[in-house]
């Protein structure tokens, strides 16, 4: 059986930092940054565990900036 | 990773509506989401060319920059009556209105009211977050018994502030309405039934059945003094038991 996995891209200028998109991650696969910061001076979000991504979308949906796509793909064993 | 990330994988992505404006609203503000299901709906329903909202006084004023519809600017509180007479020059275009609390349930009571209660074929968008965001987190008509704003740092006292207004209860009355919900935005199921209620009163529109009210029970992090995150929580503790979510009323069998 085919393994379904995901991966996101953020628009990480367009980020501000909210974390709501890391509390809706059913897989803790999202994280803001630690140091980093973007061009308004917000820590953004980042996939910190991108293999354990199922593509849900839960991230994308609750994100207030419409900042997160998301890809999923049925993989081939 | 990369042979994942090609357009024939893609799920979701920000709709094509909403632009590359950056959204001045603070991080995490219910409005973005509201924005976001507003902008899929009218997608959805090939309306992109035909929609116009209108944008009230609040945080929500500049709307129009933000989703590539037709928009028009009210006067403070006076969107119901600005879209009534869109609607009646253009029946044939999608008219919303897209208000917060202190714009639709305060200074605007009388016009929210009397355009749904004249049953003009148009969609209220109700962003209710109990407090004045944009001007520095004041009490607003629909602030919680209890809850501490900066005008009533001791907490909203009914003998001396009154009693919250549950606008959606009073629009259910309303002879003229077709469509009055009340739906939230703080989780991916909620923000699925928040769009299907807007879309529902979006098409009941169009059929000419009617107002809709659409409450969206929203947070406002900066006046509440809370994270996002924690903002959620405390709408979810809170803001429910004043404001219980689901179909108010539905004539439109749709």
């Amino acid at each position: 059986m085919g393994k379904i996995k995901g991966a996101i891209v953020v628009n990480t200028d367009r980020c501000k930092g909210c974390s709501l998109c890391v509390v809706a991650c059913p897989k803790d696969v999202i994280a803001l940054t630690a140091k980093a910061v973007n061009v308004h001076g917000y820590q953004y979000a980042e996939a910190v565990r991108p293999d354990d991504c199922i593509g849900c979308a839960s991230c994308g949906i609750v994100c207030p900036d419409g900042c997160i796509s998301i890809y999923r793909k049925k993989m081939e064993d | 990773m990369n042979d994942i990330i090609s357009p024939e994988n893609l799920v979701y992505k920000k709709p094509e509506l909403l632009n590359d404006t950056h959204m001045h609203y603070c991080a995490g503000c219910s409005h973005g989401v509201v924005h976001k299901l507003v902008a899929e709906v009218i997608e959805e329903m090939g309306m992109q060319e035909n929609a116009i909202g209108v944008s009230p006084v609040g945080c929500s004023v500049f709307a129009y920059n933000y989703i590539d519809i037709d928009w028009q600017e009210a006067a403070h509180g006076r969107a119901p009556a600005l879209a009534s007479a869109i609607k009646r020059l253009w029946p044939e275009r999608l008219v919303f209105t897209y208000q917060g609390d202190g714009d639709m349930a305060c200074i605007g009571t009388a016009e929210s009211i009397h355009a749904l209660n004249r049953g003009e074929n148009i969609t209220l968008i109700f962003i209710n977050n109990a407090i004045y965001g944009m001007t520095g987190g004041q009490m607003a008509p629909t602030t919680l018994i209890g809850q501490k704003t900066s005008t009533c740092p001791y907490g909203r006292e009914p003998a001396l502030h009154g009693y919250p207004l549950n606008l959606s209860e009073m629009a259910v009355t309303l002879p003229g309405t077709c469509f009055v919900t009340r739906q939230s935005v703080e989780n991916v199921a909620s923000i699925r039934k928040a769009k299907a209620a807007i879309k529902k009163a979006f098409t009941a529109s169009m059929e000419g059945k009617g107002s809709s009210l659409v409450e969206i029970v929203a947070t406002c992090n900066s006046g509440w003094k809370l994270p996002p995150v924690k903002a959620n929580k405390w709408m979810e503790e809170n803001m429910f038991k004043q404001y219980p979510k689901g179909d108010l009323k539905d004539t439109t069998n749709l």
